[in-house]
């Protein structure tokens, strides 16, 4: 195992076009400084054709920032950023699937789904799927507390995260690039 | 209605609207429609057809690197596309323009490991500035289009276009050709921050000892007469990389040699005592640092780069200029005050000595055996003013650079941060076909020149004029010296048992002849040049010759070996 001592966790966001194996060109970006990769999320953002990813890795500040570097130096990135946790909200969401009987027998079942906020998503004789959202130490108390019960199946999602400032910054990129290309077309018509 | 073409003829006519002339390529299954429809173009648009798929992009290499411009390869799939791999690398780390057409199995194919069918974009990826597979005929003109335009600005690079069988033979509606201007995610020509430059100028003004570090990104930039105007205006003294050397001339009284593992005393000796370092279009290879963590501590360093992410990347800068070396060095030189630095100028004076009496004269005075150093110097001054040094990997390309002399741009071309051997022989090939009438001396080694060695076919193929200098000591020579300096001589899987290689050159048709003593050595080179057309020289070197003088891996760059027994002493 790496040593995470004097690592701590970063959220990388990156923009892209929505091309075929922008994933990869990322994934070997950090591969290639030895980074592991803690949670990756993809879709589409909220700029139509464009896409984010958010990944999460433990590094000191130095390494992470010039990977953001590296990243936004792929053409079909549009940008990158990298952020502490006080920088962004984010969460994740969990699925653990449970056998009914076990939990039938819970007398604070109730107490349980409750005190964490979570969700019964499907009940059937053989198993039950709660729900949790929150963030990752939210999540894994609830696991320890569902061990007891038997968890079939425990999954996480990676982290989706947005950022504090009130500043969009992609959305302004984007907007200053249009206007280039609008100056760049029209020289061309000139010429 | 438009004409409808195939997606094979819009490819050609496509590369030949890029003003395309010259491609280097090699046939094969999944890249015939292509080369059919070149057949028709013959007189417009020719193929140099290579022997071996790294022999086309390294020759490829060769051309853009002498003429600027983007380098073109056209190849089958699979093993072809595998083949090239090491030349897509070597062009990254030397930031060279080109555009690498692979064949593909058709669309429906992919993915069923069909017959020659490699993932090229996968495989391609972290060596290419971009890469993009063509499986729809209607995505082909727009592809070409940022291929080159992504090729040849910014920091340029190599391209690949994986173009997928069924979409070669595909018919489109051909509307013409337009190129590529912009790409929204993509700023190759960041504008320059005038805060920036006006902090820089300053920082020079105020320096008592600035030293300039010219790296290959002035060459590609074409800023050597801004270069000059610059350091002369203030009267800083000049250092190059080792891909930087031919931005200025060598008598140039400014410039101070080039930085490096082998470089000159002097240029790495100033690294360690200058207060402002200006390093500019150069990424700080650890060939030229030495430990990065004693690299110039005493100095501020500005980096001037078109690649923002080599900012802080090896080398924390105190001011960065992002943007093209030839436009940044143009406005710093309208802004820096007129300086003189005499005694700083002087202080060079010392190590100047020290290798000369230390090193160069013992390489190029020894009249015991011939040396690589005394080879070359006699080649740069027999070739004349012009001239393009090609080198191959090893002691051939150290001491090929250190005694060459420069006296025009875009005069060296060696594999500098992949350090691939074989690569000399079909880039002087490229260099050649690149720059007709330049002189083109390619100095390799006999166990470069056997990895690429089939290329000598293109030399007979088209009567391509090289002139060849084998420095052959039947030794990997500078695995040897490594095992001679730091291995206690322990020579594991150095020796070769070679061919006759004037026998070899024979037999494609070159004139050759063998250098065994001192005294042949000016009439060889003499009966080279009076030749038209390729000629190789087979020299004899001593395998107990080393390249000094010589920083030790690892070491701080000022650590500097004079020969055997000797330090430099600061």
């Amino acid at each position: 195992m790496e040593e995470i001592n004097n690592k701590e966790l970063f959220t990388v966001t990156v923009f892209s076009e929505n091309r075929v194996g922008l994933l990869n060109q990322i994934s070997i970006i950090f591969t290639r400084r030895k980074l592991n990769i803690e949670s990756l999320s993809v879709s589409p953002s909220s700029i139509a054709g464009v896409h984010k990813f958010t990944i999460t890795a433990y590094a000191d500040e130095t390494t992470i920032a010039k990977l953001v570097q590296q990243i936004e130096k792929r053409i079909d990135v549009l940008k990158s950023f990298y952020y502490r946790d006080d920088e962004i909200v984010y969460q994740e969401v969990a699925l653990y699937k449970v056998p009914t009987a076990e939990l039938l027998d819970e007398k604070n079942l109730e107490a349980i789904i409750r005190h964490h906020n979570a969700r019964i998503l499907e009940i059937t004789r053989e198993y039950t799927v709660i729900e949790k959202t929150g963030h990752d130490d939210e999540t894994t108390a609830l696991f320890e507390e569902l061990k007891r019960y038997d968890i079939r199946q425990f999954v996480r999602s990676g982290r989706v995260a947005v950022t504090k400032s009130p500043e969009e910054y992609v959305t302004m990129y984007i907007e200053e690039r249009a206007r280039r290309k609008e100056e760049v077309e029209r020289c061309l018509s000139e010429e | 209605m438009n004409e409808m073409i195939s997606g094979a003829e819009a490819l050609v006519r496509s590369l030949m609207a890029e003003g395309v002339d010259t491609i280097f390529g090699y046939p094969g299954g999944a890249i015939i429609p292509v080369f059919d429809r070149l057949y028709d173009y013959k007189d417009r648009l020719r193929n140099i057809l290579v022997r071996h798929e790294q022999g086309a992009i390294h020759a490829a290499q060769g051309y853009a690197r002498v003429s600027g411009r983007t380098g073109v390869v056209v190849v089958t799939s699979g093993p072809a596309a595998t083949n090239v791999i090491t030349g897509l690398s070597d062009a990254m780390m030397d930031s060279t323009p080109l555009v690498v057409i692979t064949g593909q199995v058709g669309s429906e194919l992919l993915g069923s490991d069909a017959f020659q069918e490699t993932d090229v974009i996968g495989i391609t990826q972290p060596v290419t500035k971009w890469s993009y597979q063509i499986r729809n005929v209607e995505d082909l003109r727009w592809a070409v289009g940022r291929a080159f335009y992504i090729a040849s600005t910014g920091r340029p690079g190599p391209v690949v276009l994986d173009f997928a069988k069924n979409a070669q033979t595909a018919m489109m509606e051909w509307r013409g050709y337009k190129k590529c201007r912009f790409v929204r995610t993509y700023e190759p020509c960041p504008e320059i921050s005038e805060a920036d430059v006006d902090r820089v100028a300053q920082m020079i003004d105020k320096a008592k000892r600035p030293l300039i570090i010219a790296g290959h990104g002035v060459e590609i930039a074409g800023g050597e007469q801004e270069l000059l105007r610059l350091a002369r205006k203030a009267q800083v003294p000049l250092a190059t990389t080792l891909l930087g050397l031919s931005t200025v001339d060598s008598d140039e009284p400014l410039f101070k040699g080039f930085v490096g593992m082998h470089g000159n005393v002097a240029a790495n000796v100033a690294i360690g005592e200058c207060d402002v370092l200006v390093a500019v279009g150069m990424r700080f290879d650890d060939r030229v640092t030495g430990d990065p963590v004693h690299f110039a501590t005493q100095a501020s360093v500005v980096h001037i780069d078109i690649d923002s992410s080599e900012f802080g990347k090896i080398i924390k800068p105190a001011a960065t200029i992002h943007g093209d070396a030839k436009a940044v060095l143009s406005m710093l030189a309208d802004k820096v005050s007129p300086a003189r630095h005499d005694e700083w100028l002087s202080s060079f004076e010392k190590a100047r000595k020290v290798e000369l009496e230390k090193v160069i004269k013992p390489e190029l005075d020894d009249c015991s055996r011939i040396t690589m150093g005394s080879v070359a110097r006699k080649v740069a001054e027999a070739a004349g003013r012009g001239a393009v040094l090609v080198t191959d990997v090893g002691q051939n390309q150290m001491l090929s650079a250190r005694y060459f002399k420069y006296t025009a741009p875009r005069s060296i071309i060696t594999s500098g941060g992949l350090g691939t051997m074989g690569f000399g022989l079909p880039a002087s090939i490229g260099a050649k076909i690149g720059a007709p009438d330049r002189t083109v001396c390619f100095f390799t080694g006999d166990g470069g020149l056997q990895m690429t060695e089939e290329e000598l076919g293109v030399i007979l193929h088209y009567g391509i004029d090289v002139k060849i200098v084998l420095l052959n000591n039947n030794f990997l020579g500078m695995v040897r010296q490594w095992q001679t300096l730091f291995y206690d001589r322990r020579f594991s899987a150095t020796e070769l048992v070679n061919p006759n290689f004037v026998m070899l050159a024979n037999a494609y048709g070159i004139p050759a002849e063998e250098v065994e003593t001192p005294d042949q050595l000016d009439a060889a080179i003499g009966r080279m040049f009076a030749h038209k057309g390729a000629y190789l020289l087979n020299i004899n070197i001593d395998p107990e010759e080393l390249v000094y003088p010589m920083t030790p891996a690892g070491a701080p760059c000022t650590t500097i070996l004079l020969n055997k027994v000797e330090k430099y002493e600061h």
